[in-house]
């Protein structure tokens, strides 16, 4: 399997915007590197379009819009004071400057002087804190409100300058912030339209279609290498390949079907290009009850599944072993795929000495969208080997939040989880999965208020390594991030972390 | 209401992994899941006495301008289909049933037989391969985010969905026309008419057309329902904005406001299309009116 390269030059307007490219490109982009040949053929009033499948619901990131609005506004209509780039660093944006008190506890932000919002607006210091207070108050529904709840005050001494205040130390305060978008304190609705920093505005939507940006005349930092982009929302993935494949759009954001990457691999006029993904496909056991609750049977089970096995059949020679929670793009991956290897002969040993030498039976609640009931009826037969009967309870994702995610009211469930840096979830003993082990919740508690991120990177990576050992889970594999474009077409995220896709440096001829 | 008892709950597709408790608390009770069934359907129903179809739960959008932007995609794509179904049907029905004993006659009754037995879906998908991958004539699905605006590419989005549905529509009717045609060229009058001297044409075109499609158009007033209704495959195989992947959306995020004003809407819609079909067989076929008359008086 060919991993991507990252090409990671500096590129002088934004300090630090890294251009990845797959190995693929590599001869184009690292001539691109050279001053004399950056003026590389390109339409500067192009008009790129992208294909998707994650059409959001609504235009506001704090009203349950779904991944596909991170997709479209993240750093292109809307800015964060701190960005988390396409390689899984986290860099400043529209903060020009920022420190830290010795006591870790007060970050003083210097905005971007000079910024304006769209609508004509400027950007001060109000606009950032009400932006930081919409996601904390009571009616957001950003999954990551908790993560800022040590923010204990936000104060604006001037117009450029924000002072925030926390209860503890929270060492990812600037990651966090990059789920936060800065958005314009006199706007109406966010829901319905969008007022923002970024380097295009929002021009057009209908629902069930797409969404259109084009490029803002009055950006602050160096304008995008194109005109206008296009978002068309397909909810079939089979349309979205035929609409690469006739030229109706120029990239598919992710490529959820194994089966049609044939389609582009072999064809002169694409190019398949595998960045790093951070999502992760689950069996997530009820951790709270037997025989879950025994840390022997789940070490069992993780050992009986011939992982390599399923991704292959699968993602074919796509997608990634992992062996715990963690992606290769968290700081606080270390390579976890030998702890519970596949062997079913120490699979039937371990049953055994947990008091079930004749297997048992439970129920798996499989949601009824790819892939889970396929990986559901591999997991059910090789489990069959060790003795264990599966039985596969399919429920609809609506169903999963209820019975699952609220009730708790399960055995053990499939779900694919998407986010970076979501180790945190092993913190939280009221998590779904219910995994509580004091020493873990310690190490992830004591992580986010560490002084230095060496501390931060350290314990979390020994949370990794105590959350394998224990099998909290099984961690079938890390799906493939793979992103299809026509080969006119550069310049786009290959990562994608986070569900963002960067559409400022696409250049097209 | 019955879609109420399954599983699952609105707040759910607002939600997402990583929401603490009270989030999803306050989720609910925004969209009223929280209170008792009958409760919400009463509210419900005291907004539709309003013409008030309520707002989306998931997109914060009055359901009635969801509903016209859908409509705008749903209901050229039926009408269209139609006319060109029946542009396809009749004059082929006719030659079907006239040349019955030719080749081609028999050639066409067996052409709409498969159109029939054919899925709407699989037509899509085939049309797909040989306009839009083959020939590249067409696009393959999608629709332009400007819509109308954009009216020469809206028009160029819709040819093989209407393609799609013409082809599996024109065949059933197709058998509708044959057999009615038949019908009436066994008939008394139609002998009658030859015999006082018409030619075959004239005497079908006189008496026959009139006499034949009184059955005819009951049964487009069906089909043209059950199309309305059917869009929402081709939609789905299409990937277009129209009432019904509205629907099917609405349903898989347990969006009740959306769900509730696409079946009120299109009910209301096929119960039109229902009485057009009957008025227009009243003008067409003076028989029925007398009977009208004469059951008022």
């Amino acid at each position: 399997m060919t991993g991507p390269v990252f090409n990671g030059h500096l590129n002088q307007r934004r300090n630090v915007r890294t251009l990845a490219a797959l190995s693929l490109v590599v001869a184009l982009s690292a001539s691109a590197a050279f001053p004399a040949a950056a003026q590389e053929d390109y339409d500067p009033d192009a008009t790129v379009r992208i294909g998707s499948l994650y059409e959001p619901q609504n235009l506001d990131n704090t009203a349950g819009a779904g991944q596909g609005v991170s997709e479209v506004f993240n750093s292109n209509v809307y800015e964060p004071l701190f960005r988390l780039t396409d390689d899984g660093n986290v860099e400043p944006v529209l903060a020009s400057d920022y420190s830290i008190s010795e006591d870790g506890l007060t970050y003083t932000i210097k905005l971007h002087p000079n910024v304006t919002f769209h609508s004509g607006d400027p950007l001060t210091a109000q606009d950032v804190k009400f932006s930081i207070e919409r996601v904390v108050a009571p009616e957001s529904k950003s999954s990551r409100k908790n993560s800022l709840a040590t923010i204990s005050a936000i104060e604006t001494p001037d117009d450029q300058t924000v002072v925030i205040k926390l209860s503890q130390r929270s060492i990812s305060l600037p990651y966090n912030l990059s789920y936060v978008w800065i958005v314009n304190d006199a706007a109406t609705s966010f829901t319905t339209s969008a007022d923002g920093t970024g380097p295009y505005r929002l021009d057009g939507r209908r629902r069930g279609s797409g969404i259109s940006l084009s490029r803002f005349d009055d950006y602050w930092g160096d304008a995008p290498t194109n005109k206008e982009v296009v978002f068309s929302y397909f909810t079939d993935a089979t349309a979205l390949n035929n609409a690469l494949l006739t030229n109706a759009v120029d990239i598919i954001t992710s490529v959820q079907s194994p089966d049609s990457l044939a389609l582009f691999k072999d064809n002169p006029d694409f190019t398949v290009t595998e960045g790093q993904s951070t999502t992760k496909e689950v069996l997530a056991f009820n951790d709270r009850v037997e025989p879950f609750s025994d840390p022997r049977v789940r070490k069992a089970i993780s050992r009986a599944i011939d992982k390599s096995k399923l991704l292959n059949s699968i993602w074919g020679e796509y997608g990634t072993l992992i062996g715990s929670f963690v992606p290769p793009t968290d700081p606080w991956y270390v390579d976890l795929t030998g702890v519970d290897p596949y062997d079913p002969e120490t699979a039937k040993a371990l049953l055994a000495e947990a008091g079930h030498p004749n297997g048992f039976s439970f129920n798996l609640d499989t949601p009824n969208y790819d892939p889970h009931p396929i990986v559901a009826q591999f997991v059910k037969s090789e489990l069959a080997k060790v003795g264990i009967t599966v039985n596969i309870n399919i429920i609809t994702a609506n169903e999963w939040y209820t019975k699952i995610y609220q009730a708790h009211d399960f055995q053990a469930t499939l779900q694919e989880h998407v986010n970076h840096r979501d180790i945190v979830f092993y913190g939280n003993p009221d998590f779904y999965w219910g995994y509580n082990n004091p020493e873990v919740i310690e190490l992830i508690k004591s992580a986010e208020a560490s002084a230095t991120t060496e501390e931060q990177v350290e314990k979390l990576t020994t949370a990794n390594r105590l959350i394998a050992e224990d099998a909290a889970s099984v961690w079938l594999y890390l799906y493939p991030q793979i992103v299809v474009s026509a080969n006119n077409v550069t310049g786009y995220p290959v990562n994608g972390l986070n569900s963002q896709f960067f559409v400022y440096d696409i250049r097209k001829n | 209401m019955l879609l109420r008892l399954l599983p699952g709950d609105p707040a759910n597709a607002l939600v997402s992994v990583g929401a603490d408790p009270a989030q999803i608390e306050a989720a609910r009770e925004q969209v009223g899941s929280n209170l008792p069934l009958g409760e919400q359907f009463l509210r419900f129903l005291g907004s539709l006495a309003r013409f008030d179809l309520g707002t989306s739960f998931i997109s914060g959008v009055p359901v009635s301008a969801e509903i016209a932007d859908r409509l705008a995609v749903t209901v050229p794509l039926t009408v269209l289909s139609f006319l060109l179904a029946i542009l396809i049907a009749v004059p082929l029905g006719i030659v079907a049933a006239v040349k019955a004993d030719r080749w081609y006659g028999a050639a066409i009754s067996v052409v709409s037989q498969l159109g029939i037995a054919i899925p709407v879906f699989w037509v899509g998908i085939l049309l797909v391969s040989i306009f839009a991958i083959n020939i590249r004539l067409f696009p393959s699905g999608g629709f332009p985010s400007r819509g109308w605006a954009d009216p020469s590419g809206a028009l160029y989005a819709l040819v093989l969905p209407i393609l799609t549905i013409a082809v599996v529509m024109s065949s059933s009717l197709l058998r509708y026309v044959r057999s009615a045609t038949r019908d009436v060229l066994g008939s008394d009058y139609l002998r009658t008419a030859r015999a006082l001297g018409e030619t075959f044409p004239q005497a079908l075109m006189r008496h026959g057309v009139r006499n034949g499609s009184a059955p005819i158009i009951s049964i487009l007033g069906i089909e043209l329902a059950s199309t309305f209704l059917g869009a929402v495959v081709v939609e789905r195989v299409f990937s277009l904005p129209g009432l019904g992947s509205m629907l099917l959306l609405g349903i898989e995020q347990r969006d009740y406001p959306n769900v509730q004003g696409v079946l009120f809407v299109s009910t209301l819609l096929v119960l039109l299309i229902g009485f057009s079909a009957d008025l227009a067989q009243r003008l067409i076929d003076p028989r029925l009116r007398d009977r009208a008359a004469g059951a008022r008086s």
